[in-house]
């Protein structure tokens, strides 16, 4: 951050801060924003949260920016209208990650039961006419496992794979094939989701004919994804390994590769675990590329070579769009899905923040 | 602890003649797995544009007359591309002052200490499946869109072919669509534009701040000229992400087919990744060839996107500390 010289705040008045706007003048404006935009519950007889923000947004600017102007002068009345916006611009963002994350809680919690986690979608005709009455039936238990094979396929792929990208291009590469490979990276990043996808089907269509739907072609299609950002996020964090080391290494005489395996790889392993888990975040929430490649199963498959797999993002598209009957069971389900996706994502994510804390060596940075 | 201190490292027994001919191997076979993994790199991305290239090309060489939809491919492809343009621009130019906002609120304008914790939320966002944004977005979103926004846009601006209607009353509209995606690739684009403004030199906002300007006009003279590039990259990044986005697409719109430039009404151009994830499933034959023809068009869009945007990027750096 920034710690450049800030025009000092002024909490107390007196005659060197005096025609300027005190902490809780501004605090005013901001109440007296927000009280305006509840006016428009008044003048339109009904509670609309949209309109209310929107008009305390536009009222907040407007007041800070003229009252400003009267009592600071046009340039800090500018100043204070861009905190506002910026201020505002960011609560905005953050307004749908609450929404997304509170809905996902709110309504995925209703079927996140022991029922969800050990039964799978494989209905006997008395679970159907339980379902009917309005029981809870029918779980996930065969799309956490098939998201489990999948995701576990992508990373033993994708992990040495990218990691020994990585110590090429720092450790080895120079030249051509060097610049050529940082570039084809680059391209790899960008491929979208699906086209990895189609690219699965299509090499396994190819190799085992048409209609092939296996978890291992959902596998290859998430180590297209997965490569790319553990190579790039091991390679800055490889590059950031002091050079004396590796010399005092060298001048102990010990050979390169034990150098890079025993000296490079544990001073980066931090960033290097950090990077692998956020991949990993990455593509476990993947649904297009799974959709295309593993289709979707009524029943447990841990054989990731033969047949269809449920996965978990796939699961929760396919109970919110064809829920059945009645349509609340389905979407339930993939509620509790969603919000299973979303925990195993923030778990991954802190994990990753951890690990960079936990094992970032001293005295590096 | 991991880390490693250079004296007490590794296998520090003097090398004597049988362990240096084990180190020679091993340098060997260390350095070729290295480098062959660079190479997999290469084919692999080869292997993409080959198997879909391969998979592609019946749809080139035989009628397309029986399949249902346009004759030619060009002509069952065209309202895609409008389709996946359109809600990728939207996206672009919802997201962009957003995230530039954002950013600057986070290098310049946060407590310090709160300042990471507010670039991990929007991290996160980054992290949310987009299935799960799909889902929000048509049952939390679209209703209160549909309720508020496309009824008084239709009143208002309705005189702009955008905004003529009739306004949709489920929500499953295009500018839906592309709030959903705005949301999802504004991390991308805060991510970046964070960076660079956060690399802006000490010294140059410092000079600003000493000839008396105010905060803003810091920003103005220093920060944003710096960042320019960072931010134009991010946008492009966002674009190309925008572009592939397929789920969240997939479940709001409700897709007809032709072009269709109101975006608050019911009926809207499909993006071609969202047709691919809708179609695929059905598909059998000459259809799935049809399908995957799509997806490379797609992939070239991205490609030529990305490609730009690294151009930028690498033109802006360069020359900017000077």
């Amino acid at each position: 951050m920034t710690s450049t010289l800030t025009p000092a705040p002024s909490s107390t008045r007196n005659s060197l801060t005096s025609g300027q706007l005190t902490r809780v003048q501004l605090g005013l404006i901001v109440v007296g924003a927000i009280l305006l935009g509840a006016l428009t519950w008044v003048f339109s007889g009904s509670v609309n949260w949209a309109r209310w923000i929107a008009a305390s947004i536009v009222a907040y600017v407007a007041a800070t920016y003229v009252i400003s102007r009267i009592v600071e002068g046009r340039r800090k009345a500018l100043d204070r209208v861009v905190v506002a916006v910026v201020t505002c611009a960011f609560l905005l963002v953050m307004l749908p990650l609450v929404s997304v994350i509170w809905t996902v809680i709110e309504r995925g919690s209703a079927r996140f039961d022991s029922t969800f986690f050990t039964g799978t979608m494989r209905l006997t005709p008395e679970d159907i006419a339980a379902q009917n009455e309005g029981a809870a039936v029918g779980g996930a238990y065969h799309a956490i496992v098939g998201t489990l094979i999948v995701t576990g396929i992508a990373t033993a792929f994708s992990v040495p794979f990218g990691l020994f990208t990585a110590i090429y291009l720092v450790e080895y590469g120079k030249g051509k094939l060097a610049r050529g490979i940082t570039s084809m990276v680059d391209v790899m990043t960008g491929i979208p989701s699906i086209v990895a996808g189609l690219f699965a089907y299509a090499l396994f269509e190819l190799v085992f004919g048409p209609g092939t739907r296996t978890g291992l072609a959902g596998g290859v299609a998430l180590t297209v994804l997965m490569t790319p950002v553990v190579v790039r996020s091991a390679e800055e964090m490889l590059r950031l390994v002091p050079n004396e080391l590796r010399e005092a290494s060298y001048a102990l005489g010990v050979p390169k590769w034990k150098t890079i395996v025993k000296v490079v790889l544990p001073t980066a392993i931090a960033g290097v675990l950090t990077g692998i888990t956020l991949a990993i975040a990455r593509v476990i929430g993947e649904t297009a590329p799974l959709l295309v490649t593993v289709g979707l199963a009524q029943d447990t498959n841990y054989n990731p070579l033969d047949g269809r797999m449920t996965t978990l993002p796939v699961y929760t598209y396919y109970q919110y769009v064809q829920p059945g009957i009645p349509p609340e069971a389905g979407q339930n389900r993939a509620w509790a899905a969603a919000l299973a996706l979303v925990v195993i994502v923030a778990v991954l994510f802190t994990t990753a923040r951890l690990l960079a804390k936990i094992l970032k060596p001293k005295g590096l940075r | 602890m991991t880390i490693t201190d250079p004296t007490d490292t590794t296998g520090a027994t003097p090398p004597g003649a049988s362990s240096e001919k084990v180190s020679k191997i091993g340098d060997k076979v260390f350095g070729g797995l290295a480098k062959g993994a660079g190479i997999m790199i290469l084919v692999t991305l080869a292997g993409v544009a080959l198997f879909l290239l391969t998979e592609a090309w019946p749809t080139f060489t035989n009628d397309l007359s029986e399949l249902s939809g346009s004759d030619t491919f060009l002509g069952y492809v065209g309202p895609l591309i409008f389709g996946t343009i359109l809600a990728a621009t939207l996206a672009l130019i919802l997201a962009t002052p957003l995230a530039v906002a954002v950013a600057l609120f986070i290098s310049h304008y946060a407590p310090k200490r709160l300042a990471t914790t507010l670039a991990y939320f929007v991290d996160l966002l980054a992290a949310i499946p987009s299935v799960v944004f799909g889902i929000w977005g048509i049952s939390v979103l679209a209703p209160i869109l549909s309720r508020s926004l496309f009824p008084w846009l239709e009143d208002n601006l309705g005189f702009l072919p955008f905004f003529a209607g009739p306004a949709s009353t489920s929500g499953r509209t295009m500018l839906t669509a592309g709030m959903v995606l705005a949301v999802m690739i504004l991390p991308i684009i805060t991510a970046i534009s964070r960076e660079v403004f956060l690399q802006t030199p000490r010294l140059h906002e410092e000079a600003s701040l000493a000839l008396g300007a105010t905060k803003w006009e810091m920003i103005k003279q220093a920060v944003l000229p710096y960042g320019r590039s960072g931010i134009i990259s991010g946008a492009m990044l966002g674009l190309g992400r925008a572009l592939g986005e397929t789920m969240a697409v997939a479940i709001i719109l409700s897709p007809s087919d032709g072009y269709f430039w109101d975006i608050i009404s019911n009926q809207n151009s499909n993006t071609i990744a969202a047709n691919i994830a809708l179609k695929f499933p059905e598909s059998s034959g000459l259809e799935v060839n049809r399908l995957i023809a799509t997806g490379l068009v797609l992939f070239a869009i991205t490609f030529l996107v990305n490609a730009v945007a690294r151009k930028i990027a690498s033109a802006g750096f360069s020359g900017a500390d000077g």
